[in-house]
């Protein structure tokens, strides 16, 4: 699972009011090499949950030195825009589980494919 | 190459596959869409016929379409045309020289090409063609390898194979500018992939589907049904960036049976993301992951520039959410074990197409699209069983029969405004598609009832 995958997801545990971001509780995170794409990372800026991102980045070891403001004229800054595309892109959690912030609830992600699927007695 | 101003006054010629029909014309306006081109046909179009003459574009425009497009074969730069040879004489004489002159220099070398549509010709006849072209102020050299311009006189004699005329019905001769992409069928057909499975889609209806989108370079695309990936396989030779969620853990996995009559099982690497390694996409592959589509687990935005997927109608995959109707008995620890399969119970159709259309109202960019495939019954078939969203503009609705009873129906919607609290869908009971089962008994009984084959349906209804 990528970040950019993680900042989009939320919890959808039943009566769950603030179910975001999800916690990360990694066992195996690896950096995969991804071709970067200046114009990609700039257009999925604005989508993005930053501080999530950052925090994200943070729990798996990874923010190196992300800002923790989005930077202003971004489009510009290969240099920032890098950082923002390995965190997105590059980063990718292996094994481990995330963790609804609310209920407690574990997805697991085995062979870094989350599991989302909610129990019969949870939907 | 030098292109003269004023160009954008030309006349192109497209070359048209005569099959999946209903999905050209889309297919090419949406391509037309995402150049930002309107579709101008000139005077006496017929969307059936094997050749369209398009205005307002320019060579650039025309390269663009050709660079996407799986319905078009080849693109022209309209010189003349007429219903005779002495027609196609005058009008080609009547084409100002000075458009003419930059491809028919003395250093320049050519070819000419004859395609005849619906008849063969035979090699002397095709030179006759060619000598009889003389008129033509050509001074370059004749190269038939390599030649830096490349001309062609099409002849087409009709569209009934069984009622060929003796002369063609109409003729055009232009410059050919590109081919367009239905190489993309071959090479990425299913047959070669490294991962598919029992519904994997047709490697040319993928690619259609990724044009009805207008998905393009840098776009984020979903698919909620992914199954094998196919879908995303397409947007990403497009130059998407994508994921999906699948219910089937072992799908999303790539583990269990193989659906290839040579193999018994999976191997170790069979999953999507070695699919998009294959064809070099693997850099826009984001996530897939196990889910479920009428839960959603995206945070509430407008995330995805498309949605496109072909949704499970219970006939050869099953149409399944999570959930049970019985009564549930927890274990006294209140923990699942790890190996836990959470019940599943029947998703409606018709519920299938409420969450797919809701969910692509919040979750598409403005403008974004939603392309599915709608299965149907045709004999009873309306315009209005498409389903309809306030937010969800219907672009097009293209037919491909499966038999003599059903069909499934390509459907393109666009996203026009953002949702607000009551709009959900108009009407959220489409008919035909409110049993679970109700396409499913109809397509079986239609089959059993044209095999003769009635003891068989007990079999088939029993769940």
């Amino acid at each position: 699972m990528k970040l950019l995958t993680h900042n989009m997801l939320t919890s959808h545990v039943k009566g769950v009011m603030k179910g975001y971001p999800l916690l990360i509780k990694a066992t195996e995170v690896k950096v995969n090499e991804v071709e970067f794409n200046p114009q990609f990372v700039s257009r999925m800026i604005p989508k993005l949950e930053w501080n999530a991102l950052v925090q994200a980045a943070e729990e798996l070891g990874h923010r190196q030195d992300l800002p923790g403001e989005l930077v202003s004229d971004y489009e510009k800054d290969e240099e920032f825009l890098k950082k923002v595309h390995r965190a997105l892109l590059e980063v990718e959690v292996i094994e481990g589980c995330l963790q609804c912030p609310e209920s407690g609830r574990e997805f697991p992600i085995s062979r870094g494919i989350p599991n989302m699927l909610l129990n019969e007695d949870e939907v | 190459m030098a292109t003269p101003h004023g160009r954008s006054c030309f006349q192109y010629l497209f070359h048209l596959a005569q099959d999946n029909l209903d999905f050209r014309l889309p297919e090419i306006k949406s391509l037309l869409a995402l150049t930002g081109k309107p579709f101008q046909p000139s005077g006496n179009f017929k969307e059936k016929a094997p050749f369209w003459c398009l205005d307002g574009l320019c060579e650039e425009d025309v390269r663009g379409i050709m660079a996407r497009s799986v319905c078009a074969k080849s693109a022209f730069e309209l010189w003349g045309h007429g219903q005779t040879h002495s027609e196609l004489r005058t009008s080609l004489l009547k084409y100002p020289s000075e458009n003419m002159s930059p491809f028919m220099h003395k250093e320049s070398t050519y070819r000419i090409n004859v395609y005849t549509f619906n008849k063969t010709l035979e090699f002397t006849d095709r030179i006759k063609r060619i000598d009889a072209l003389e008129y033509l102020p050509f001074e370059g050299t004749v190269s038939l390898k390599s030649p830096q311009h490349i001309f062609c006189l099409l002849e087409d004699y009709g569209t009934e194979p069984n009622n060929i005329p003796e002369h063609p019905l109409y003729i055009y001769f232009g410059r050919w500018i590109a081919d367009g992409q239905r190489e993309l069928i071959r090479s990425h057909s299913v047959k070669n992939r490294h991962f598919i499975g029992n519904t994997s889609m047709d490697a040319g209806l993928s690619f259609l589907m990724a044009n009805h989108a207008k998905v393009k370079e840098n776009d984020l695309v979903f698919d909620p049904f992914v199954g094998t990936g196919s879908l995303l396989v397409a947007c990403s030779h497009f130059g998407s960036y994508v994921c999906g969620i699948d219910i089937d853990y072992n799908t999303i996995h790539g583990r269990g049976r193989s659906s290839r009559t040579n193999q018994k099982w999976r191997g170790p690497d069979e999953n999507i993301r070695a699919n998009l390694r294959q064809y070099g996409t693997e850099k826009m592959y984001l996530d897939v992951m196990v889910s479920d589509a009428s839960k959603s687990v995206w945070r509430d935005a407008a995330l995805f520039d498309a949605i496109i997927t072909d949704p499970p109608y219970g006939i050869r995959e099953s149409t399944r959410r999570t959930g049970s109707h019985k009564d549930i008995t927890k274990p006294a620890d209140g923990i699942y074990g790890e190996s836990h399969v959470p019940v599943s119970q029947a998703y409606n159709l018709s519920d299938i197409f409420t969450d797919l259309l809701n969910f692509s109202a919040h979750h598409l960019v403005m403008g974004g699209r939603l392309v599915y495939w709608l299965p149907v019954y045709s004999p009873e078939y309306k315009e209005e069983m498409v389903p309809l969203h306030p937010c969800l503009q219907l672009i097009s609705n293209c037919e491909q029969t499966l038999s003599s009873h059903t069909s499934r129906r390509l459907i393109t919607m666009e996203k026009i405004k953002e949702p607000e609290e009551f709009d959900r869908l108009a009407d959220p009971s489409f008919s035909p598609y409110q049993g679970h089962n109700a396409f499913r008994e109809k397509y079986f009984n239609s089959l059993n009832k044209r095999c003769g084959k009635e003891e068989n349906k007990s079999d088939i209804n029993g769940e």
